[in-house]
């Protein structure tokens, strides 16, 4: 089974409480954009594990019918429209599904989801003037590892509190960690109720840890750019930890928490296992869909 | 008898048809709305269908573009325009990275029906960023489609037909364009993607694009007066592109100028002289000949300028060579009319 994944995968390990909540708090029918980073979306929106493994396979039945692999997940028919390897590329797109929202007054609401480096492109900003000038409902959700691929936040941002920025230009912004899926869930709550009350743009700050390196599944800790966190810290940073946690203390029993696990895993075996023997896209896909 | 309008006046018709057709049509970018209405082209159109349909933008071409692009995969079909294409060059990255490759990477799940109108060309001593055309380079990228119209007919029908058009459109208008007139015939539908033989000739092809349509015509009635027959095909779409009608033409004369209103270097006439070259390389009487901008920027003062962009003398002096006849005694013949008739400011 080696190499067989011919695809940049950018894992989420990690960062899997951030869509976890803040799909948990959009109204249904909600459009919604990513990043290459976007396992834990795909899923979160409602990607199944057998398209998911199918794309990363480079099969057929893939989203993208093997054509997008892992920085292009997305699955329309879930709301999740779009994800981009260009970084920010995605922030302005939540733009248009907003304005669609307003311009039908249907009323919806859009999400985009971006990394801490996105917030480093013109387009961020301009997406933010825009939508607070048109009274966009769009969600900005600043998924904040510190690192843009390998360099820290501190070399490359020039003022203190991107919430801070956001709320200079009128726009709710608030700051959670990133880890707790039930506490990201309950701030981006409060911001799409305001949101929807105010008809102007929110922004949701999630600071969290990347376990892996930028690209690929190996840890990189020792690679020098970064200190290696205690375990204390890498265990207070682990989402799924952390939410195992919350259910034993809300009254969850160990062996549920154990039979839901062990169905996750055989769920997603079998779907790795089945789409590595889905078919291939046959050569007349290479020209298929380049245009409507 | 269809009535004689202004190329600027058919294209407010165009996206005023298709906004009384379709809801989902809206018309935006910067000064839309503006008392100037991009040198006329959507006038009329704020009075007729209101702010929520027709509305400016900040100076933001990046997040503009991936706004309509986000508009485009809701269902809406937005015409965006920029009153230079220069400045769209701050919203290739969506047009490049997202607009082209949506439907491809969504496995055909997605569609982009977007329309970008840009101006082009030359008005006066507009410069090196007043004044380009980039047809090669929006047509280079897969999964964009690019038009280039020529008269104000054309203006019109293709304009309503990228508006219905479920792809992402490069609609690029050349500035002297829109104070020409012409007959429009409004119930006339002109599918992408064909090209029109604006005059029949026998002794050579010139195969234009934009304003090189205008130049060319000017020239087959220079070089008619001595007696050589040019026949003139208008390009329309750059992609799709008509290839048939191309070599069809190419291959009834044998000789053939390739005009692209644009730098010749890696451009459209390159791809043009290819197509021709290997499609009638049997028939083909001389190697195609191919015009273009000079490969510097564009300069301002006029007598530069002038040398900058190519014009009916230089397809004169072009098509006497690949006819092997002397020049032909230019002096007293009016060129540059258009440039002469143009005034500024923009």
């Amino acid at each position: 089974m080696k190499d067989e994944m011919k695809t940049p995968v950018h894992m989420g390990i990690g960062g899997e409480a951030i869509p976890v909540g803040v799909m948990a708090a959009l109204p249904p029918g909600s459009k919604v954009f990513g990043t290459y980073r976007n396992h834990s979306l795909f899923l979160a929106c409602g990607g199944s594990l057998e398209q998911f493994f199918a794309e990363l396979y480079g099969r057929l039945p893939g989203p993208g019918k093997g054509k997008s692999g892992s920085m292009h997940l997305a699955s329309p028919e879930h709301g999740l429209l779009l994800t981009s390897a260009v970084v920010g590329t995605t922030i302005p797109l939540a733009l248009g599904a907003a304005f669609a929202e307003q311009y039908r007054g249907s009323g919806g609401v859009s999400a985009t989801f971006f990394g801490d480096g996105a917030t480093e492109e013109g387009v961020f900003w301009e997406s933010l003037n825009f939508a607070r000038l048109r009274g966009l409902r769009v969600l900005f959700v600043c998924e904040d590892n510190d690192l843009a691929i390998h360099t820290p936040a501190k070399d490359r941002r020039g003022y203190r509190s991107l919430p801070d920025a956001a709320r200079a230009l009128g726009i709710r912004a608030e700051s959670c960690e990133g880890v707790d899926a039930a506490e990201v869930a309950r701030t981006a709550r409060t911001l799409v109720a305001a949101m929807q009350a105010e008809g102007r743009p929110a922004l949701i700050h999630l600071p969290y840890v990347r376990f892996l390196e930028h690209v690929g599944p190996n840890e990189d800790w020792k690679a020098g750019y970064r200190p290696r966190p205690s375990d204390a810290e890498l265990r207070r940073w682990d989402p799924i930890a952390r939410f195992e946690a919350r259910l034993l203390s809300e009254g969850v029993a160990q062996a549920e928490l154990d039979a839901v696990r062990a169905e996750v895993r055989a769920a997603v075996e079998k779907a790795a296992s089945a789409m590595l023997k889905a078919p291939f896209a046959g050569p007349e896909e290479l020209w298929t869909d380049v245009y409507a | 008898m269809s009535p004689t309008i202004e190329f600027r006046e058919a294209l407010a018709r165009a996206q005023a048809a298709e906004m009384a057709a379709d809801p989902s049509v809206f018309v935006f970018g910067l000064d839309v709305p503006d008392h100037k209405k991009i040198f006329g082209s959507t006038k009329g159109l704020l009075e007729k269908f209101g702010p929520g349909r027709v509305f400016g933008t900040p100076l933001s071409e990046d997040a503009m573009t991936g706004m309509a692009i986000g508009a485009a995969l809701s269902g809406l079909r937005p015409v965006h325009v920029h009153i230079r294409v220069d400045f769209a060059l701050l919203a290739v990255n969506q047009l490049f990275n997202i607009a082209s490759n949506a439907r491809y990477m969504s496995g055909g799940r997605l569609k982009v029906p977007l329309t970008v109108r840009a101006v082009i060309g030359r008005g006066w001593g507009q410069s090196a960023q007043h004044s380009k055309s980039m047809q090669s380079l929006f047509a280079h990228i897969p999964g964009l489609k690019v038009v280039m119209p020529a008269s104000p007919q054309d203006g019109y029908s293709l304009l309503r037909a990228a508006i219905r058009d479920d792809n992402p459109v490069v609609f690029l208008e050349h500035r002297w364009l829109y104070d020409v007139a012409g007959p429009v015939d409004e119930t006339k539908a002109v599918p992408l993607g064909k090209a029109l033989v604006r005059r029949e000739g026998k002794d050579l092809s010139v195969i234009a694009t934009s304003w090189m349509v205008a130049e060319a015509m000017h020239a087959a009635d220079i070089l008619q007066a001595r007696g050589v027959s040019l026949e003139v095909v208008d390009v329309r779409t750059i992609q799709p592109l008509d290839e048939a009608a191309i070599l069809a033409s190419a291959a009834k004369t044998g000789r053939v100028i390739a005009a692209d209103y644009d730098w010749a270097f890696c451009g459209f006439s390159a791809e043009l002289a290819a197509l021709i070259h290997k499609g009638c390389w049997g028939s083909l009487k001389a190697p195609v000949e191919r015009i273009g901008f000079a490969h510097v920027p564009c300069p301002t003062t006029r007598p530069l300028e002038n040398r900058f962009y190519p014009s009916a003398p230089e397809i004169i002096r072009a098509a006497e060579k690949l006819l092997d006849l002397p020049p032909t005694d230019l002096s007293g013949a009016e060129f540059y009319s258009w440039e002469k008739k143009f005034k500024g400011p923009f």
